[in-house]
């Protein structure tokens, strides 16, 4: 179904994430909120797969149980051949090397008791069997690579600001040359100068090490600009996905279009021409999601098939896959 | 939009320090600005330029010590703010200028229910009765769009979403009909197509009730949407005092220019890399001696090392704070 021209390093097939509520006096299992309810994607080698959504919407959720920091509820994961949705947390460690996570907020991921030259060092110490010298010369590599001064590898993470404490974020994921870099919201806690420094700098290690990126994030301009391909989520489902420039330019989904249209321009004359797409209301809870299509309750193209039957997620045009009944030609 | 109205706040030359053991932080420094009648005065810049705490001087909301204001008159109704009592500054503010918060959950109390929240100013300033300051509490939520709003006025914060949470601050702070509201990133916490529902709701309150505002935010994207004149802060200076238009056409201050750049768009042309401000913001410890943007400054002069660069005028109602607009420089560099 998802046939590209080339290899896809990551296949997500149908992945669930359900965590389950427990109430009353035995803690009985009473319901579960739906987080991620059946996505599916690849993600082509050396590209960067954005994925954007609200709050809520099961994003991060969604790049961690690809992952498999999470135990997902049901579905399957292929990562760079090998099945990894069901394989035990204990043989996945052999895995970790080559898939890395990048965390938003740079001053609750690192150790504060720890210096930046243990933090960017301890995946070293976990997973590979270099001397204390070797691995003394690759932190310095690293900090090279990630525009950190080498001198300060003796300080610790609040001795930095938020940029530079990215940065060690980064030096450490890429400490034992992952292929598959999943960047959780990595600028969303920075000021705007300063995005642009790490967004650049995540551009440029991708070209050197050849790395793929899954891009989560909430900013629908930094996705356009570092994006190869965009998936938009929606209360726990993909809604779209397509090539950047096709889904900036033409999106199908009704949610994609009024995401994209809220989006503020920073340019007063045309920010004042364009209409927007002001939806109403709030975003359902995961737990209780309405029936039928996800986005129903709020939909300014809502039709009554809608309310009934969810929509089936499918390429509708070459290269962009949509999961809405205003494609369905029945 | 509306020239020529007389300002209804006028700020002048505002210093506000911080006393810490690493010694004085001046986080406001020299800012002069005013408030027309009616319309929107976008402040923007990132974390730590000081447009929070120049707000939060002229209410009288930072604590001091270690806040102290050095300098500075802020006229609103026929006073300055920084030389009434404390009384009568409790009077002001909260009645004829209302404020909304960045964060709805904490700057709403989560053990009174939201009525009782929006009464108390109608109460306390107004002195309504009870009776009286439900029935306007119910006008205010509906005024702010929460649909059901006479039920509503008993639930607590926690059961609301946090974009409708921003729109129960926004009844609080319109409550007394106040002439000058001032938000303080109001859409920072929500999501775009939340933030979108609040602009729209605050431009049409703008137009019902015809109150000047003050926008403080880091997203230049929402200051071209709703601003009509914009200051750019930076290091706790106005480093550019430009009409929204003007501030976007022709940026003066190579801050401005630079921060313009950096931000990508979602349409138009894509850069193929993002230009980047090397650096970090600064942190003024100290009496200014130099320009704060210096350091990072791709047209920094020997001049701007030396001497705080004052405002100079480019055209009506635009100014700048860069000696590379100042003519004596330019008949210097000429």
């Amino acid at each position: 179904m998802l046939d590209n021209p080339k290899k896809a390093l990551v296949s997500v097939r149908d992945v669930k994430m359900h965590f389950p509520i427990h109430s009353g006096l035995l803690r009985r299992k009473t319901g579960a909120v739906k987080a991620v309810d059946g996505i599916t994607f690849d993600v082509i080698e050396g590209e960067t797969l954005g994925l954007v959504g609200e709050s809520g919407c099961g994003k991060s959720t969604a790049g961690r149980a690809v992952l498999r920091l999470y135990d997902i509820t049901s579905g399957e994961i292929t990562m760079d051949g090998i099945e990894i949705g069901s394989t035990p947390q204990s043989q996945l460690r052999e895995m970790r090397p080559m898939m890395q996570m990048v965390f938003q907020d740079p001053q609750a991921s690192l150790n504060s008791r720890m210096t930046v030259e243990a933090i960017i060092r301890e995946p070293l110490d976990e997973h590979t069997t270099l001397t204390a010298q070797e691995k003394r010369e690759k932190v310095a590599e690293l900090m090279d690579a990630v525009g950190l001064n080498r001198a300060f590898a003796k300080r610790y993470p609040q001795a930095f600001s938020g940029g530079q404490r990215q940065r060690i974020g980064i030096a450490r994921a890429l400490a034992l040359n992952p292929k598959f870099i999943v960047c959780d919201e990595p600028i969303a806690a920075l000021d705007v100068s300063i995005q642009a420094q790490v967004v650049n700098l995540l551009e440029d290690l991708q070209e050197q090490f050849g790395l793929t990126y899954l891009f989560i994030s909430h900013d629908l301009s930094m996705v356009r600009h570092i994006a190869t391909r965009v998936a938009v989520m929606y209360l726990g489902k993909i809604v779209e996905l397509a090539d950047r420039e096709t889904l900036f330019a033409a999106p199908l989904h009704p949610y994609t279009k009024a995401l994209l249209s809220a989006v503020p321009e920073p340019d007063p004359s045309l920010a004042r021409k364009t209409e927007r797409i002001i939806l109403q209301g709030d975003v359902p809870s995961p737990s209780n999601p309405p029936k039928g299509c996800n986005f129903c309750s709020r939909c300014p193209a809502v039709m009554d098939i809608c309310r009934e039957v969810e929509p089936a997620y499918r390429e509708v045009k070459p290269r962009q896959f949509t999961a809405c009944h205003l494609f369905n030609e029945s | 939009m509306p020239d020529g109205a007389l300002p209804v706040l006028d700020v002048q030359g505002l210093k506000t320090v911080f006393k810490t053991r690493g010694g004085e932080v001046h986080a406001v420094n020299d800012v002069s600005f005013d408030l027309k009648a009616g319309e929107l005065l976008g402040v923007v810049g990132e974390s730590g330029s000081g447009k929070s705490v120049t707000m939060m001087s002229l209410l009288g909301l930072l604590p001091m010590p270690p806040a102290e204001i050095r300098a500075g008159r802020v006229m609103f109704d026929g006073q300055d703010l920084l030389k009434v009592s404390a009384e009568e500054l409790r009077r002001v503010r909260g009645g004829k200028i209302g404020f909304v918060f960045q964060d709805p959950m904490t700057s709403l109390n989560p053990v009174f229910t939201v009525g009782s929240q929006i009464a108390e100013p109608l109460r306390k300033h107004m002195g309504m009765s009870k009776k009286d300051a439900a029935v306007r509490s119910k006008e205010l939520l509906q005024l702010v769009g929460i649909p059901d709003a006479e039920r509503r006025l008993d639930d607590y914060p926690h059961q609301f979403s946090g974009g409708m949470r921003q729109r129960v601050m926004i009844a609080i702070a319109l409550a007394c009909d106040p002439q000058v509201l001032i938000a303080d990133e109001p859409t920072t916490a929500l999501d775009v197509t939340i933030q979108a529902q609040i602009l729209e709701l605050m431009q049409e309150l703008r137009e019902k009730l015809g109150m000047a505002v003050i926008w403080i935010t880091h997203d230049l994207g929402v200051i071209a949407g709703i601003a009509d004149r914009v200051m750019v802060m930076y290091g706790g200076q106005g480093v550019e005092h430009a009409p929204v238009h003007e501030l976007f056409s022709n940026p003066q201050h190579p801050y401005t220019s630079a921060l313009l750049k950096t931000i990508p768009s979602i349409s138009g042309k894509r850069a193929a890399r993002l230009t980047v401000i090397e650096g970090q913001p600064p942190l003024v410890v100290g009496t200014p001696t130099s320009c704060p943007f210096r350091e990072r400054c791709s047209k920094a002069m020997p001049v701007c090392a030396v001497k705080v660069p004052p405002r100079f005028e480019i055209g009506e109602g635009h100014d700048t704070a860069c000696f590379l607009a100042d003519p004596l420089e330019i008949a210097h560099a000429g």
